[in-house]
């Protein structure tokens, strides 16, 4: 049994996401984990994997074909070397589930999404319905595809020193371009790694009226989120959205301020372990998840609180 | 060109489900049942890019049990021109919905498949990403907006960092995200003319498809519950909790 994590990287460092599935991968294959790299100019990515503890190989394929990590070209790459390997793994992020039904798909197999627990090697649970059941699932697949929430993972620590080989491409296959992007660029903690989030619903009312939650971010270091409600009305972008169908987080502290608490937002947060809600409402289903909650005005209430955390 | 459009049967998204007792899944019996949101959203892109001029038909395909035709009904009443069934009582996981749809996209010949990128019952997000493998197609996921020109799809899609934008060759696997558009609700008349709308059936056997499936679902629970519901009075009892009893910041 062995396991082929596919990083998620920008050619310059790894995201924090592939060392959540590294530490879902060691509980399958044991010390058999191996990494992929593929991207252009980013052997430094490779050097930085070659540093998670637990290890055993990267495979670096550095060529321009990778350089945006579109699916099409990296599909054939990962399907080449799955016969090496009893699991191919990838975090559930946007990169992960865009690549990974791919690979399973030209595989012949059925990919296992998003798990939340692995109970044996071909034995997964995974949340459905927005993470109102849970499915313990078990599959007949030879080769397991499988994708992993980050947040139920514990990333692993650095000090490992496996070695780097490198691997020749499979070129691109012209049936997809990279255009380009429209990145969010922030200062704050990326927000399904953060310790604290501070999250905003359409109790906001404008995206103006974000900036009171910025400077509360600001001063417990916390990531910002939002509800889908929030960034349906354009109050922040997309990428804010933490939900069923947008981010999933689990810090040591969420506040939920001006969110309802519909139950898909509620899937994308309700593993995180302390809730705050601070809402107008009393009877907003959000009170029934939180561990402290305000029934109050948001514009009075979170001045005051950043206030008060700035003070101590 | 033609659009094909997947939509799917699932629990209607305001229902609180319930996992049923013996464990093996959640309870479907006398409960609302509706066309996944995310495949509402393909149907409305279909619909503009008939609108603007590209698409000349929308065909709506589904897939599992005989009610599945209601939510083609429910395609064809917002403007989808014609239906597919494909009728099974097998339960269909996502690689053998994408094996159905190429075979009915390989009889339909259209230039691009819009689908929800999840389906909001079993979560999965993987369907659309399947069929292109399949057919050796490009993909497009998790659109957000959408531009057809000179046989390429300009695809703005929303990722984790925020915006990528991505071209591809027609034809193509789209599939949708929240933003890409807000679908309409279909009118009376149009309620009524979807009626006499053509809806083709077929099955798995017919389309020679094998769809056991690969994975055994061996239970079904229900996630622990979080005990929650505490209200505090004022903003320094918050902050004096969070430190001492929390001791989260």
């Amino acid at each position: 049994m062995a396991a082929l994590v596919v990083a998620e990287h920008d050619n310059a460092a790894v995201k924090p996401a592939t060392l959540n599935a590294i530490a879902a991968a060691k509980e399958i294959a044991g010390p058999e984990v191996d990494i992929l790299v593929a991207g252009k100019d980013c052997r430094a990515v490779a050097e930085a994997a070659a540093q998670i503890a637990g290890v055993r190989k990267v495979l670096l394929a550095d060529d321009g074909a990778y350089d945006h990590g579109l699916a099409e070209n990296v599909a054939p790459l990962v399907i080449k070397l799955s016969e090496n390997y009893s699991h191919l793994l990838a975090p559930a992020t946007t990169s992960g589930k865009n690549l990974m039904p791919r690979v399973a798909a030209l595989l012949d197999v059925m990919q296992i999404s998003d798990i939340s627990a692995v109970v044996s090697p071909d034995t997964f649970v995974r949340p459905i319905y927005a993470g109102n059941a849970m499915a313990t699932v078990q599959t007949a697949d030879k080769i397991k595809v499988v994708t992993i929430r980050p947040t139920n993972f514990k990333a692993g620590a650095g000090g490992g020193s496996a070695a780097i080989e490198q691997i020749g491409g499979e070129g691109a296959k012209g049936l997809a371009a990279y255009v380009g992007a429209e990145l969010s660029k922030s200062e704050r903690p990326e927000l399904t790694s953060a310790k604290i989030v501070v999250s905003g619903g359409r109790g906001l009312a404008s995206g103006e009226n974000f900036k009171i939650l910025e400077k509360l971010a600001d001063t417990l270091g916390a990531g910002l989120g939002a509800s889908r409600a929030a960034v349906d009305a354009g109050y922040v972008p997309n990428d804010y959205q933490v939900g069923q169908t947008g981010k999933v987080v689990a810090p040591d502290l969420y506040i939920a301020i001006g969110i309802s608490g519909a139950i898909q937002h509620l899937a994308g947060m309700k593993d995180s372990k302390t809730i705050v809600a601070i809402n107008k409402d009393e009877e907003a289903p959000i009170f029934q998840v939180a561990d402290y909650g305000i029934v109050g005005d948001l514009f009075q209430i979170v001045p005051e609180l950043t206030a008060a955390v700035e003070k101590k | 060109m033609k659009a094909l459009v997947a939509v799917k049967r699932v629990i209607d998204y305001n229902v609180k489900i319930r996992v049923k007792a013996d464990k093996t899944g959640v309870e479907t019996a006398n409960v609302k049942m509706s066309m996944n949101p995310f495949d509402e959203i393909a149907v409305e892109e279909a619909l503009r890019l008939r609108e603007a001029g590209i698409v000349s038909e929308i065909i709506a395909v589904s897939l599992g049990v005989a009610q599945c035709q209601e939510t083609i009904r429910t395609a064809l009443a917002m403007g989808a021109d014609r239906g597919v069934l494909v009728q099974t009582d097998a339960e269909l996981q996502p690689l053998a919905v994408a094996k159905l749809l190429k075979a009915v996209v390989l009889q339909e010949n259209p230039e691009i498949v819009i689908i929800g990128k999840q389906a909001i019952d079993d979560d999965c997000n993987q369907t659309g990403q399947m069929l292109s493998a399949l057919l050796g197609w490009p993909q497009a996921t998790f659109a957000s907006k959408l531009k057809i020109s000179d046989r390429h799809a300009e695809v703005t899609r929303e990722v984790d960092g925020g915006l990528e934008t991505v071209s591809i060759r027609l034809p193509a696997v789209v599939t949708t995200d929240l933003r890409l558009n807000e679908p309409r609700y279909a009118s009376l008349p149009n309620i009524m003319k979807a009626k006499k709308k053509p809806i083709a059936t077929t099955t798995p056997e017919a389309l020679g498809v094998d769809v056991t499936p690969r994975l055994t679902i061996l239970k079904v629970e229900e996630p622990p519950k979080r005990q929650g519901g505490h209200k505090v009075g004022s903003v320094a009892e918050l902050v004096d909790k969070l430190k001492t009893e929390a001791r989260v910041i």
